[in-house]
């Protein structure tokens, strides 16, 4: 790497190695994160009951996925748990932000920030183990609630809602504060302001944060875990328990009808914000036209 | 109801709502399982639950708290040998991840403005199918026969692998240290590369031209002028790594085979295996005082970053 140094040029290395292993780098990072996904999806159509073993196409796989009663329950429940839990999460998130955007000082807000921000990281055996404890405590005491779905959404409430608040928060910070600002000036009550001004503004961030919330409620093992009851296991405790024995061909026909879901939803969703952007700076473009 | 109608006036001002209803979630919600944590930590097992550490006898309120948990702790050296080796494993996947991820995002900034978005949206598709069977893929990878098996046996990096110990013997990769690792930078790698790549793609690239017309040679201007600039970055992604693999559960528990010793799985087995509340609750404590200190800087982070971005 020494050869590429001697060029005077402001990038790190001379223009064409530089190119091309800046291009190679990039592709084995790529490379590295999608493989398993292919890998996943290509043995999900392997006719063999072993494993890593290509003995032709098949959809069998999918056939006993049809019938198979445990995943296909796990899978309703864990849709409507990451439907309350989007929603819900969108909603304190959203408050969160506010709270955390537009009030620069009030009582405990070191605290409040720190509190929203550390659920990010803070690993999810302590988030569950902790929440179960108290919700335990609480039960003893007043003898609900009953653990089984409810309090699954009350763990992934608290994961969903740290991450809400990030993605509406980083959107809250880029508004310009003067359009609210003229708004109130020209008489909109505060509640006007918000639902007139400043909630179309940000409705791409809050799309994306109800998206990433509903795709990790859906996805959560942890929490689920130490939070559920009998009758409510998830789709990821099923995989997981599964997974846990050994490879197994019908958690890979599952992985696959999940990652094409997703998939065709993120190219919908990705169209859907494109498409609300460009209408968005067309009105904007036509309302200067038609004031100029 | 004089307290219930102030309570009321005061919700009906937008900013107590705002501030409000969040916070007092978060606290009932997040703070007080902590505290109850901290007391079961405390408290002895009973026969089916724990005792309240607060009794009354004759008469007379009593407070027991049993140190017993913690003494245990201190002298069965595989709980001490367990939080090592899980520092040890979140280091190792830090460092890995930050050798892939650097370049990883410093290719990333300087790629042409019009295909940034598509290479931005192609690391975070990833993060949107589920966590749980990109881990499981990997279990097929390395198996015998898998992709990266094969790919492995063929360069001969097994021996060499093998030779340091991070695997039992050449073609076995399953249940190592090795799969443990992979499987932690795989799953954590877009947390690095996302920070990073937003602190270079911010970065004034005049300043690397200043440094070439003085004379500075490329690497030079790298080390001096990019890397110092990027240490925000370097902060914020290496955190978001190190602190959720301290305790991380699912991918030891599906890679790592019985021999990696983590402590979240020390603290699944005390709960689910063991039924020992105290014992899990105690693990949970000292879980929570060694990431304490990285956690504050991630905070003090987040929080600069906040306040530069007004």
């Amino acid at each position: 790497m020494s050869g590429p140094a001697t060029h005077k040029k402001s990038t790190l290395f001379g223009a064409g190695f530089a190119r091309v292993f800046g291009r190679g780098w990039l592709a084995g990072g790529y490379i590295f994160l999608y493989l398993p996904i292919v890998a996943l999806v290509v043995y999900s159509f392997n006719d063999s009951p072993i494993p890593n073993l290509w003995k032709g196409f098949t959809l069998k796989w999918y056939v006993k996925l049809a019938s198979d009663d445990e995943m296909l329950g796990g899978l309703w429940l864990s849709l409507k748990i990451a439907f309350f839990t989007a929603t819900s999460s969108l909603v304190l998130g959203t408050l969160a932000a506010f709270a955390l955007v537009k009030y620069r000082r009030f009582f405990g807000r070191t605290l409040f920030s720190g509190m929203v921000n550390a659920p990010l990281v803070m690993p999810e055996v302590i988030i569950g183990l902790s929440l179960l404890l108290m919700l335990v405590s609480v039960q003893k005491a007043l003898g609900f609630p009953e653990r089984g779905a409810m309090t699954i959404w009350f763990g992934h409430l608290l994961l969903g809602m740290a991450y809400a608040t990030v993605v509406v928060q980083a959107r809250l910070q880029g508004l310009n504060p003067q359009l609210e600002e003229a708004a109130m000036d020209l008489g909109a009550k505060p509640f006007q302001v918000f639902t007139l001004v400043t909630l179309p503004m940000i409705s791409q961030a809050l799309m994306s944060a109800w998206l990433l919330t509903f795709t990790l409620s859906l996805d959560d093992v942890v929490l689920s875990a130490f939070l559920n009851g009998p009758g409510s296991t998830t789709m990821p405790l099923v995989i997981f328990s599964r997974a846990r024995l050994g490879l197994n061909p019908s958690v890979n026909a599952v992985a696959t009808v999940i990652i094409t879901l997703v998939a065709i939803g993120t190219v919908v969703a990705s169209y859907l914000i494109a498409r609300a952007e460009r209408e968005r700076a067309n009105a904007i473009a036509q309302a200067q036209r038609d004031d100029g | 109801m004089n307290a219930l109608t102030t309570l009321v006036a005061m919700l009906r001002r937008g900013r107590t709502a705002v501030i409000g209803v969040p916070f007092v979630w978060l606290v009932v919600f997040f703070l007080v399982p902590f505290l109850v944590v901290l007391k079961i930590s405390v408290s002895e097992m009973g026969t089916v639950s724990v005792n309240d550490i607060l009794s009354v006898k004759d008469g007379v309120l009593q407070l027991t708290l049993r140190g017993t948990s913690y003494a245990f702790l201190t002298q069965d050296s595989l709980y001490f040998q367990t939080y090592l080796s899980s520092i040890k494993y979140a280091a190792i996947t830090t460092f890995f991840c930050l050798l892939i991820g650097y370049p990883f995002s410093y290719f990333m900034a300087r790629a042409k403005a019009t295909i940034q978005p598509a290479l931005l949206m192609l690391v975070m598709l990833p993060f949107w199918t589920s966590f749980l069977l990109r881990v499981y893929a990997w279990k097929g990878l390395l198996d015998e026969n898998g992709w990266v098996w094969q790919l492995l046996f063929w360069l001969h990096l097994d021996q060499g692998l093998a030779t340091i110990g991070v695997i039992g013997a050449p073609g076995k990769f399953m249940n190592t240290p090795f799969s443990l690792v992979i499987g932690m930078v795989y799953t954590y790698l877009p947390f690095m590369i996302l920070p990073l790549y937003s602190n270079l793609a911010k970065m004034d690239l005049r300043l690397l031209e200043a440094a070439s017309d003085l004379g500075a040679t490329p690497w030079k201007a790298f080390w001096l002028i990019t890397v110092p600039l990027s240490k925000a970055g370097i902060i914020a992604g290496s955190m978001l790594v190190f602190i959720p693999c301290i305790g991380e559960f699912v991918i030891p528990e599906l890679l790592g085979g019985p021999q990696t010793l983590m402590i979240g799985r020390v603290l699944w087995d005390e709960f689910f295996s063991n039924n020992d509340w105290p014992m899990a609750s105690t693990v949970a404590v000292v879980m929570i005082l060694l990431i304490i200190v990285p956690l504050a800087v991630f905070n003090r982070y987040q929080a600069e970053a906040q306040e530069n971005a007004k």
